[in-house]
This record gives C-alpha cells, sequence and structure tokens, in this order.
C-alpha cells in the first residue's frame, strides 16, 4: 500500500496538479509589491519551520511528504497556478535574500530549503520528476542497450538486497503488501542514469546502488538522491553569492526600504500573535496578582513581582510586560489603571499621566500610527539584551545561575526538576527549559514547546480551567 | 654506555649494535636510533615527491606553492605534540625533522593557505583557511576485531590473526579499483598492528567530507558493541554485488579455510556460545548446542577439525530452516561477515582534516618501520619480519647498506638493504606511475586554461 501511495497521488490535490518545483536559479523578472515581499517571505517561512519542526521530531521521510504536503497547502496554496508559481519564487529569493546573512541562518536555509525540496520531488509523480531531473541540465544519461545488459543481473542484486520486510509483517500470514513489496522490489527498473558517485552520496553510503569503476547506477526511483544533491550544492554557491551582493551594494542601497524589512525578518516569529486575546484570557484587575502566580511564565512573574515591588519598570519591561497583559485579556482601561496605581506610588499620579499613559495607550494602537503591536515572542525576549536596573529579558538566559535557581524554587520546582532545567540552561535550550519548568509546575507533558509567553499562560489556564471549571484561577 | 663509546670513536654513525637479550624498550626506538634514521636513512626526496603531486616547478603550470601548504604535525619525546607545521621545500622538512628528531610524524591536508600562517587570515570573506585536498584515507587496527580472535588480544599481533588485515587489505582493495575507479592506491604497514590506506587520486584528494563519510559508510558493515550479539544484520534477499564479490572471492574461502585453522571458532563451548547466539532463532540455537555438548568429549580429531564438522552442520541445519524468519535467510553469510569482513575506523575516513601518520615513520612502541604492504602480495607480508630500528643500524654497522639513500640516481638497483627494497617498492609500484598521471594532468589543465585565454581574444 505504501509504495503504491507515494506513485500515485489523486489529482484532488494541487501538488500534481502543478508539477513544477522552481529550481530557484535566477532572480524572476517579477514585480512584487512591497507587501507582498514580506508576506510571501512569512507564508515561506511558516512552511519551512514546520520543516524544522517535522524534523526536529524525527519524523520518516514518508512522514516528511505528509507534513510537507500540509503545509504547502496551508501557506502557500493559490487558486491560480501562475500566481502559485510567483508566490513560491517570490519569496524563495526573499528569504534567500534574509538568510544569506550569517553562517548560522546559511545553514539553516540550505538545510530546510533542501528538505523541502527533497519532499516536494517525493511527491510528484514519475514523469514529473523526470521533467524536474531535465531542468537541472545534467549531463548524466540512462544507461541502454548492451551495457544494460552487460549489468542487469548485478542491477538485480541490488534490488533484492534492498527488499525488507519489517519484522511487524513478518508475522502475518497472508499480508498483501508483503506480496506487492516483494513483487515490486524484485524488479529491475526500466531506467537507470550512470552518474558519478560523489553526485549520490545517500546512495553510495547506504548501499543502494551498483557502482563500478567510479560510475554509480542510480534507478529512476532513485532520482532524488541526484537532484537533491545537485539542488544542495547549488544553493550553497547561490547563498554565497547573495550574501556578498547584500554586503557590497544591497543593503546600503535598500536601507529605506527593503534593508528593514529583511533584517526583521529572520528574527521573525511566525506562531499565533496572541494580539487579540483569546476566550481563556480575559482578565480583570481584581484577578491579576492571583493570575500573575498561578498561570504567569518566569519572566512575566519576574517583572510583575518587580513591578509590586518597586512600583517602576524601565521601558524594556513595561513593553515586555505590559504587551503580555494586553495579549492576557487586559483591556485598556484596566491596563491604565492597572499602571497608574503602582506607579503613581512611585512618582505621582500626575507625572505617570503626563508620562507613562501616552506609552500604555501606544501599546494598544490608540496613539501615534496607531500600530496594534504585539506581544513579544521568546525567541524576541530571549534576544534582548537587559541592562543595569531592567528586569525584563528572560530569566533562563539572563539570569545568573543562583538566582534562577532561587527563582524556580519560588515557582514551587522540585530539586530534581531543577536539575534538569539547569541542565538544559547550562546547553542554551533556554525555552526547552521553559517547557520543562511549564511540564514540572502543572504536571503535565507539553509536547509543542512553549515559544511565547501568552502561550504558556493560555495553556496554563486551559489546564486550570479543566481541573476546576467554575472556580476563578 | 652506547653514547660513550660513539664519543670515543669520534663518528657518530658507528654505533654498536646492541646485544638484546632482555629486551626493554629503548632498545626498540630511543632518540639515538632515531637520529641515526632520520638522519640517513629516511627518504626525504620520496615524501616530497609525493606529496607535491607533480608540482615540482618544472612545468609552467605547476603551483609552486602547493606543497608547502600541507599541514604536517610532529610529536616529540615527551609527548609534545606541534600541528600546524608546513615547509616550503623538501629541504626546509628535511632540515625540521633533523632538528627535533620526532617520534612521530603526521601528515595532514593541503590547505587554502600554509597552515603554519593560518593566523595572518581572517577567518571570514573569501581568504578562509580550510582544508583544499586531501588523500582519502582508512585505518585498519586489529584492536577492532578482538572479539573474533583468540590467539592475542590488544597490541599483540602474531601469524594467526594477522591474515584478517590481509584479507581486509583484499576486500578494500578490491573493491576501491573496481567500484570506485581508483587507481593510485598506497598500503602501509602501520608499525605494530594495523595497516593504513592512502587513496592518491586527484579525484579522491578533492572529495568532500560528505562523500568521504558515504564511501566509509559503504564499507561499514560491522555494527557492533557490547549491546547486540549479531553485529552484522544482512537485510534483504541477496548480498548488494560488492558484498557479495567479496564474499565469494575472500571472506568464504578465508573464513573456511585460514581462519578456522588459526583460530578453531567452534571448538570450546565458549567459543561456539558466541556464534550460536548470531543465530536468531532459540530452537535452531538450542538444537546445535545439545549436538554440540553431546559429542564434546567423546571425538578424536583436531581442535580444527572439530571446527570444521561443527560448520558444516551449522551451515546445513541453517540452509533447512532458513524459511522460518527473515534474519535467518544469509545467517551463514553473517557469521562470516562478523569474522571476516574489514572493520575500517570510521572517523578516521569521514574527515579531510583528520592527521595520519606519514610513511616510512617508526613506531615509538616497536621500532619497526612503517613500509608499504604490495595489494597483490599481501599474503606475504609478515608484520614480524619488518625492519626495526635496531635491525638497520646493524645492517649500516656491517656495511651492508649505502648510507644515504635519499639519492635518487642509478645506483638504487642494487641498495639491497631491507629498508631500500621497500622504499624501492614505493618508487615503482606507486609514486611513478602516480606522477606520470600527475604530470599529464597538469599538463592538460594547462593547455585548457591557455586554449580558454586563446580564445578569449578570437574576434
Amino acid at each position: 500500500m505504501e509504495v503504491i501511495r507515494s506513485q500515485k497521488r489523486t489529482a484532488s490535490n494541487d501538488v500534481v496538479s502543478n508539477p513544477k518545483i522552481p529550481l530557484y536559479l535566477t532572480a524572476p523578472p517579477l514585480e512584487v509589491r512591497l507587501e507582498e515581499f514580506e508576506l510571501f517571505a512569512i507564508d515561506r517561512l511558516r512552511v519551512l519551520k514546520g520543516v524544522s519542526d517535522g524534523l526536529a521530531r524525527g519524523k520518516n521521510p514518508k512522514e516528511m511528504d505528509d507534513v510537507v504536503d500540509a503545509l504547502w497547502k496551508e501557506h502557500m496554496r493559490h487558486s491560480d497556478a501562475s500566481e502559485m508559481l510567483n508566490k513560491d519564487i517570490i519569496s524563495h529569493f526573499v528569504i534567500r535574500l534574509v538568510y544569506c546573512r550569517s553562517d548560522e541562518l546559511k545553514k539553516w536555509f540550505l538545510s530546510m530549503e533542501t528538505a523541502l525540496f527533497r519532499h516536494r520531488f517525493r511527491l510528484r509523480n514519475f514523469e514529473a520528476q523526470r521533467a524536474i531531473v531535465g531542468e537541472f541540465g545534467l549531463p548524466y544519461k540512462a544507461v541502454t542497450g548492451a551495457e544494460l545488459e552487460s549489468l542487469k543481473e548485478r542491477l538485480g542484486q541490488v534490488v533484492r538486497s534492498l527488499g525488507q520486510i519489517s519484522p511487524s509483517v513478518v508475522n502475518d500470514i497472508c499480508c498483501v503488501s508483503v506480496c506487492f513489496f516483494s513483487f515490486l522490489s524484485f524488479a529491475v527498473e526500466a531506467v537507470y542514469y550512470k552518474v558519478p558517485f560523489e553526485e549520490v552520496p545517500d546512495l553510495v553510503a547506504g548501499r543502494r546502488v551498483l557502482i563500478q569503476k567510479g560510475h554509480a547506477f542510480v534507478a529512476g526511483s532513485q532520482l532524488v538522491s541526484l537532484v537533491v544533491t545537485q539542488f544542495r550544492s547549488h544553493i550553497s554557491k547561490a547563498l554565497i553569492l547573495t550574501n556578498r551582493k547584500w554586503m557590497t551594494t544591497i543593503r546600503e542601497r535598500e536601507k529605506d526600504r527593503l534593508t528593514p524589512i529583511v533584517e526583521a525578518l529572520s528574527t521573525t516569529y511566525v506562531g499565533p500573535d496572541y494580539s487579540q486575546s483569546s476566550e481563556y484570557a480575559d482578565i480583570s484587575l481584581k484577578d491579576i496578582d492571583q493570575v500573575s502566580k498561578s498561570s504567569f511564565p518566569l519572566c512575566m512573574r519576574h517583572l510583575f513581582e518587580k513591578l509590586r515591588e518597586d512600583h517602576h519598570l524601565k521601558h524594556g519591561g513595561r513593553m515586555q510586560l505590559g504587551l503580555f497583559l494586553k495579549g492576557v485579556g487586559l483591556k485598556l482601561d484596566d491596563a491604565l489603571a492597572f499602571w497608574r496605581a503602582e506607579f503613581s506610588k512611585k512618582v505621582g499620579s500626575e507625572r505617570f499621566d503626563k508620562e507613562y499613559a501616552y506609552g500604555i495607550r501606544h501599546n494598544y494602537g490608540k496613539e501615534g500610527k496607531r500600530t496594534d503591536y504585539t506581544p513579544y515572542a521568546c525567541q524576541k525576549i530571549i534576544s534582548s539584551a537587559p541592562g543595569a536596573g531592567d528586569h525584563h529579558g528572560c530569566p533562563y538566559r539572563h539570569f545568573s545561575e543562583d538566582n534562577l535557581r532561587a527563582a524556580l524554587g519560588r515557582m514551587g520546582l522540585s530539586s530534581r526538576g531543577m536539575e534538569d532545567v539547569m541542565d538544559k540552561v547550562r546547553n542554551k535550550h533556554f525555552q526547552l527549559a521553559c517547557t520543562l519548568t511549564f511540564e514540572a509546575v502543572y504536571g503535565t507533558s507539553c509536547d509543542v514547546g512553549i515559544n511565547h509567553p501568552n502561550q504558556y499562560f493560555e495553556e496554563s489556564q486551559k489546564i486550570l480551567k479543566s481541573k476546576t471549571p467554575a472556580a476563578p484561577v | 654506555m652506547v653514547r660513550e663509546e660513539a664519543e670515543r670513536r669520534g663518528d657518530d654513525t658507528m654505533i654498536d649494535a646492541p646485544q638484546i637479550t632482555n629486551p626493554k624498550p629503548e632498545d626498540f626506538f630511543n632518540v639515538h636510533y632515531l637520529r641515526i634514521y632520520y638522519g640517513n636513512l629516511f627518504p626525504y626526496t620520496d615524501i616530497h615527491k609525493w606529496l607535491s603531486y607533480g608540482h615540482d616547478g618544472k612545468h609552467p603550470g605547476c603551483d609552486e606553492y602547493y606543497f608547502g601548504r600541507r599541514e604536517f604535525s610532529f610529536t616529540l619525546e615527551n609527548d609534545v605534540y606541534l600541528r600546524y607545521k608546513s615547509f616550503k621545500s623538501v629541504s626546509s622538512l628535511e632540515h625540521a625533522i633533523k632538528s627535533c628528531f620526532p617520534y612521530k610524524i603526521d601528515i595532514g591536508a593541503v590547505y587554502s593557505v600554509d597552515p603554519d600562517k593560518r593566523h595572518a587570515y581572517s577567518q571570514t570573506g573569501t581568504n578562509v583557511f580550510t582544508p583544499v585536498e586531501r588523500e582519502l584515507v582508512f585505518d585498519i587496527d586489529i584492536t577492532d576485531y578482538d572479539d573474533v580472535r583468540y590467539c592475542c588480544s590488544g597490541a599483540d599481533v602474531c601469524s594467526k590473526c594477522w591474515p584478517l588485515m590481509t584479507v581486509a587489505i583484499k576486500v578494500i582493495h578490491t573493491s576501491l579499483k573496481e567500484d570506485f575507479g581508483f587507481k593510485h592506491i598506497l598500503w602501509v604497514f602501520s608499525g605494530r598492528r594495523g595497516v593504513h590506506c592512502w587513496v592518491c587520486d586527484p579525484k579522491a584528494r578533492r572529495m568532500t567530507n560528505e562523500q568521504r563519510s558515504a564511501v566509509a559508510e559503504y564499507f561499514r558493515v560491522y555494527k557492533g558493541n557490547e549491546n547486540n550479539a549479531r553485529k552484522v544484520a544482512l537485510m534483504g534477499y541477496s548480498l548488494h554485488p560488492f558484498l557479495a564479490r567479496s564474499y565469494v572471492d575472500f571472506l568464504k574461502g578465508f573464513f573456511e579455510g585460514e581462519l578456522q585453522a588459526n583460530q578453531s571458532i567452534f571448538s570450546t563451548k565458549d567459543k561456539y556460545d558466541k556464534i550460536l547466539e548470531m543465530i536468531s532463532d532459540e530452537d535452531i540455537q538450542s538444537e546445535l548446542r545439545e549436538k554440540w555438548e553431546k559429542s564434546a568429549n567423546r571425538s578424536s580429531l583436531s581442535e580444527e577439525a572439530i571446527s570444521l564438522v561443527r560448520w558444516d552442520q551449522l551451515k546445513n541445519t541453517l540452509q533447512s530452516k532458513k524459511h522460518k524468519a527473515p534474519t535467518l535467510r544469509m545467517c551463514v553469510e553473517e557469521i562470516v561477515f562478523t569474522f571476516a569482513y574489514p572493520r575500517i575506523d570510521l572517523e578516521v575516513s569521514k574527515q579531510m582534516n583528520h592527521l595520519l601518520k606519514a610513511p616510512f615513520c617508526v613506531h615509538p612502541k616497536t621500532g619497526r618501520v612503517c613500509v608499504p604492504i604490495d595489494p597483490n602480495n599481501c599474503d606475504e607480508f609478515d608484520p614480524l619480519a619488518v625492519p626495526t630500528l635496531s635491525q638497520l643500524i646493524e645492517e649500516i654497522n656491517s656495511g651492508g647498506s649505502k648510507m644515504d639513500v635519499d639519492d635518487d640516481d642509478d645506483d638504487d638497483d642494487t641498495d639491497t638493504s631491507i629498508l631500500g627494497k621497500s622504499i624501492k617498492f614505493f618508487r615503482s609500484s606507486f609514486l611513478e606511475p602516480l606522477l606520470k598521471s600527475c604530470k599529464e594532468e597538469i599538463e592538460s589543465l594547462y593547455k585548457t586554461k591557455i586554449g580558454k585565454s586563446k580564445d578569449s581574444f578570437s574576434w
């Protein structure tokens, strides 16, 4: 069953009806609107991050095929095939510009684009695959005639050496797929390509090809290895060239237009943005203290406690906590009341109105350019740089070990749990540390992983409300 | 005592050949022997010619800086380790070695810039310090076979287990030539208990780490550690042609012949239990175990004969029962591969920047010279007959060899000294064909370049 499925997909999805996968060889001579520049890129980033996620979870190739198919449909689909192709090409080149700028970004981009390509290729039927191979302009010919004859026996050996039956199937007495598999696995394929063995390292490593005098004989069904190697090599070189162009001309030339967008995109968070609070996040002032103890992540708890303690927070802290509270469901009027109550104990309510109220209204999109600012995601918080007197940032990153341990202790972590968390911290896996804390505090596992403080809050509220539906939490 | 005598004689080339009754390590290997060896016997010119790959400056297409970009490392007495050494010429290499007489000399990669000047270049941009060329290398060490040899263990090696290395050379060498099409392959004795392989074709030298890894994995069959009993798992319905050829041409015969004769792998319960555990069917295991326990004391046959009988019984039993489960399908082959198939050290092969001991070095623990091995005659190679430093010095004293092996004049053919033979072999079977092919490549690349620039002038 499995073998058939990958070869023949029904036409109900766009993937087959639009068989072309662009190779991104040259930048397209297309016109792009500035908004599309950013939006297309964000959609593609969602796909790439989904791929990254899938790989990190150790999904097998077949599962990854499905992941990619779903991601592509969700973020990149367009009813017009040529529009879809344009978006595909444009978004790739924008992201390439964004991710060419450092070694770490380059490596990530290369891995994810290659994986994306690999699975999109696998989802195509054989004809489409051959067409794509053709586009690479590889000088490799199909093996024919006498040469093919002389190799047939050994090619058959290779095919048979790969014909595996998984242990679970062995115990099935009448297993249809076994028959299919055996039937298919013993057939020497119709088309083989003669390529230098260096072009297909993964096939060589797995002894999945016949090799003779430096040539590997790649079956039609193994073409993906060949093209992926080509694709990766091409993108790798392209990244270096793009970086050079960026550094020498583009960055300066575009400093008022594209450069800010490009620089922001590399840290773009692509999950839900929590700018509209959900049903779980509608808190009122009277509940806020209790909620801060029960559902706030450590970063926000710390800021909140410091605010209560010092009756003041510096700008970074006000932004981080303020936007978080907005995401949590604090309405503008309540927010103003909340901050005034605290700040006036230190600076007086007049000064608050004069110097701080404007900022809060600004956060809610009521002033200036009226952007409704979104609460910060972990990525942004972790990469911030709290200075003297600041309390924002990510405690897992920015606290000393002793302070962090004390804070975790106050959250109720056992010493065992604390060690696990500290271990993650030492390895610089700050979000994993927060996730472990979440799991320890609520006694549940969090497979998705925490990457946004508001996510932490919402998940926590879900758990607490499911335990005591009526009582306020 | 030796030093005093030398000083008395005023001639530092005459040192008494040691009378070794109770040999101590320093009798095999010590700084004085090293001085003589590196002073007079080490083939600097040949090594330099090899590693220059034809870039000797005589052709306009030569890269005269090529040799200077090669990394060497020296290990001195007291384990002082000096990396990133590089030399512009054979004389600076020779001078450096003769000024510190290293215990060990390793050869690394050819880099983008002279290793000893690497700090002068920034780590970003276009002029990064990075490996550019490096031979494809393999390291096979007999200690990796300790679970299947009963005569020795650890650092020891003898004529009963050395054949494991011989069959490894045959399998790998054949594959390198037939499957990968490589032509310039040098096999070298590692000095004590293993062999190294240097594949020097231009294509091989330019392989990326990923490609090297792929070749290493292609050769990898044994996946063993103490946690698994079945260390070789041959899946599928047949062997890959490479494995099939290795099995038929080398492994089967070796296993059923020499290996059984030397190791008698079925003769005692401990030994055959290990093999029975590789059979994934409990019933078959018990059946054979019972049979052999019964016949244990009653047989008048030799150990070797008993082993062969039992092997036959095992084969017959498996043959008749192999349809029981897919994991039994190639159980016989799995057992043969477990004992006889090469076990290479993957890490050595995978990365370009890995350093490997230079040929014609001397092994500090044995005093033996790392001489080349002829892959076409590797059955004849005896690790215990390899020249040692003390033998070489003895030979010099008795006037049996030329002092200066470094001359490459016509007298070479008359050099019948023990080291001379090895050097001659190195030259004729490896170096000369290699240099010929390198020069051809330099010539043709140069012609292409000239041709291109000529074209650019055409109107």
